[in-house]
C-alpha cells in the first residue's frame, strides 16, 4: 500500500513539476498577452493541483493533510478567478488580442 | 522521496525564473501583474514542497497564508488599475442612466 502511495505521488509531484515548466515556457515564448495568459494558467492550475495532491498523498492523515486540503481548495477557487479577472481588466482597459484585427 | 522532493522544487524554481523574466521583460502592465500573479503561486508551492523536504510541515500555516494575500493583492491592483480607485462600483452593472 505504501509502494503504490509513493509511486502514485512520485508519478503527481513529477507531472505536476513538468507542468509548471512548460506553464514558464509559455509564459516567456507565445506573442502576445492573451496567449501569454493561456500559457500561464496551465502551471497555475494542473501544474499546482498535481504538486499539492502528490504532497496530499505523502501526508497521511493528520492536520497537515487538512492544510494542504484547504491550500488545494484555494487554488482552485483563485486561480481561474484572478486569470478571469486579469483577462477581463486587460480588455476593459483596451488590450487587443493580436492576429483579431489583421484578418 | 527526498530527490522527489528535490526535483519538484527545482522545477518549480525554473518556472519562477521564468515568471521573473516575464515580470521584468513585460511589455505592458497586464504582462507583469501576471507574472507577478504566477511567481506567487509558485511561491506558495515551493513553501510546501520545502517544508516537506526539511521534515518541517509547519510551513504549510505559511503557504496558506501567502495564497490568500496574492489573491487579494492580485484582485486589489487589477481593481485600481481599471478603475482608478479601489471603492468605485464596477460600470459593467451599474449603468448610468
Amino acid at each position: 500500500m505504501s509502494l503504490i502511495l509513493d509511486l502514485a505521488s512520485t508519478l503527481s509531484l513529477t507531472i505536476g513539476a513538468i507542468f509548471v515548466i512548460i506553464g514558464g515556457i509559455g509564459l516567456i515564448r507565445l506573442p502576445d498577452f492573451f496567449t501569454r495568459l493561456h500559457g500561464a494558467s496551465v502551471g497555475e492550475t494542473l501544474g499546482a493541483w498535481l504538486v499539492v495532491l502528490g504532497l496530499l498523498l505523502q501526508s497521511g492523515w493528520s492536520s497537515v493533510s487538512i492544510k494542504l486540503i484547504l491550500i488545494f481548495i484555494l487554488l482552485v477557487i483563485t486561480g481561474p478567478t484572478a486569470t478571469h479577472a486579469l483577462a477581463k481588466s486587460a480588455l476593459h482597459g483596451g488590450l487587443k488580442p493580436k492576429h483579431l484585427d489583421q484578418d | 522521496m527526498t530527490a522527489i522532493y528535490t526535483l519538484t522544487a527545482v522545477g518549480i524554481i525554473v518556472g519562477m525564473a521564468l515568471a521573473l523574466y516575464r515580470g521584468l521583460d513585460g511589455p505592458t502592465l497586464y504582462d507583469r501583474i501576471l507574472a507577478v500573479n504566477a511567481f506567487g503561486t509558485k511561491t506558495v508551492l515551493i513553501i510546501a514542497v520545502l517544508g516537506f523536504l526539511m521534515g518541517r510541515p509547519d510551513f504549510l500555516d505559511i503557504a496558506l497564508v501567502y495564497a490568500l494575500i496574492n489573491f487579494i493583492g492580485t484582485i486589489a491592483v487589477l481593481k485600481f488599475f481599471e478603475y482608478q480607485d479601489l471603492a468605485k462600483q464596477s460600470s459593467l452593472y451599474h449603468k448610468p442612466k
